[in-house]
């Protein structure tokens, strides 16, 4: 039962995987982009307070989602890796936080372009946009603290602590509108009961969600096999890969 | 030292004493490491009123952020002495070769280093407040919550210390890591003087900073070990 589980812990085999893995994961994400896209841009009817500018949320929406997602899985990565010792898993996490990055600075950014019309400026010092921005600093402060150990086992194990202690912070965001009074508009989709969103408007913000998990899981398996290419250099394995 | 080399018959209590007095004395023998962040913490206040010369009015409102940005910096550059020479000459190797619990050298360790950096902060914040122009009424919820934000600050500095104790440029990193960690805070905190400035209750600011300081100095020292442990191998 737990061999594919051991499986995950051998560099040829993730690296086989990651590559088998990337075209259906790219494949579903632009299909899912697209209808997202279309969806949301075209069929969805505009807000009855909004207007147009509401369309923002079928991008910043799913990265803001993303970042939290981003950061939760190389937390974990990261633990599993500390836990069992699992070489892959910090290849995993070393993979996630430049996506994970990306994405926090893309909801940061569409975030802002969204504000500007809604509140009249770019940007509030406002509980949410600020853990966001925490959460950027976050995944500065791993992806410059592996780099920093000349061992890069001991950069890894680091780098894993690091992401585990600022994991307090995702909680935090994912309820500041709650326990703040704050400018940010309160959860529309994640909440107990019925999202207070129309199914015309839900189901294109879903399939872009979909279409950027997708989209991590394809961007990731390509850094990863990278990184498990860079990692394992000195294998025989590595060498045979290269060539054939 | 003697005592820590009898091995693990020393209780953890008696190591934990041990250590601090340790730290203590080397602080008082090396006066420059206590002063040095405090001296900065002076000029940096210093630099808020010559830079807004023009609008001293606008100082007074922001004298609680510029206070505690002040304090933040002045103690990341003190986190500097926290670890750094005793693994330099091999100290924290043999401390945490010595049976001791890794997690109760660092309580020991940290809580020494706070008493030196971040009380003595404490204690000169009431000159830099009157030259800021806060007024003395502020005082007490100025010093409650400086002084549970410097402690919480200085658990996090740990972790921060113990995952940058061996790398060349870690003091840059050190920023990096533990600055973000702080910003919650710096947000009560300063949030909590400002208040108290403004004539409103800084009860619940002062709360949160108090449970931050719990949820620090319970969870930090093991992560700080755990650091450590990475870190000295």
């Amino acid at each position: 039962m737990w061999t594919w589980f051991y499986r995950l812990a051998s560099p040829p085999y993730v690296y086989r995987t990651a590559a088998a893995l990337t075209p259906w994961l790219m494949t579903v994400a632009v299909i899912a982009i697209v209808c997202g896209l279309i969806g949301g841009l075209g069929l969805a009817p505009p807000d009855y307070q909004q207007g147009d500018a509401f369309r923002i949320i079928y991008v910043h929406v799913p990265s803001a989602y993303m970042s939290l997602f981003c950061y939760s899985a190389m937390a974990v990565a990261g633990a599993i890796g500390l836990i069992w010792r699992i070489k892959m898993s910090y290849a995993l996490a070393a993979a996630t936080a430049p996506v994970g990055a990306s994405f926090t600075a893309l909801a940061l950014v569409t975030g802002s372009l969204w504000g500007r019309p809604m509140w009249g400026t770019y940007w509030a010092w406002d509980p949410r946009l600020t853990s966001e921005l925490i959460l950027l600093f976050l995944y500065a402060g791993v992806m410059s603290l592996r780099p920093a150990f000349e061992d890069p086992a001991r950069g890894d194990r680091a780098a894993a602590l690091l992401s585990i202690v600022g994991f307090v912070n995702v909680p935090i965001i994912h309820y500041s509108v709650q326990w703040w009074n704050s400018l940010h508009q309160g959860a529309t989709i994640a909440k107990i009961g019925k999202p207070s969103m129309p199914g015309s408007m839900l189901w294109p913000l879903l399939t872009m969600l979909l279409g950027f998990m997708c989209f991590y899981g394809a961007v990731v398996c390509m850094r990863l096999r990278g990184e498990v290419l860079n990692r394992e250099r000195q294998s025989a394995w590595v060498r045979e890969a290269i060539k054939s | 030292m003697n005592a820590l080399a009898e091995g693990p018959e020393v209780s953890a209590l008696r190591a934990m004493t041990l250590i601090v007095r340790r730290e203590l004395r080397l602080s008082f023998r090396r006066p420059e490491q206590v002063l040095q962040p405090l001296v900065f913490f002076l000029i940096v206040t210093t630099l808020f009123p010559l830079g807004l010369s023009l609008q001293l009015s606008l100082l007074r409102d922001m004298a609680p952020g510029v206070l505690w940005v002040a304090a933040l910096l002045s103690s990341l550059l003190s986190l500097d002495s926290l670890f750094k020479s005793d693994a330099d000459d091999g100290t924290l190797d043999q401390l945490a070769l010595s049976g001791q619990s890794l997690t109760a050298i660092v309580v020991a360790k940290t809580a020494a280093h706070w008493l030196v950096s971040g009380a003595a902060l404490v204690l000169v914040s009431p000159l830099v407040g009157i030259a800021l122009g806060i007024p003395v009424s502020v005082f007490p919820t100025m010093l409650g919550s400086l002084a549970l934000g410097t402690l919480s600050l200085s658990w996090l500095g740990a972790i921060g210390a113990g995952l940058t104790v061996g790398l060349k440029r870690g003091n840059v990193l050190v920023s990096l890591v533990v600055l973000p960690l702080a910003m919650p805070l710096l947000i009560f905190g300063a949030g909590a003087t400002d208040r108290a400035a403004a004539g409103i209750s800084s009860a619940g600011a002062l709360y949160l900073l108090g449970s931050l300081c719990v949820f620090t100095c319970t969870l930090a020292p093991f992560a700080a070990a755990a650091a450590l442990r990475i870190t000295l191998e």
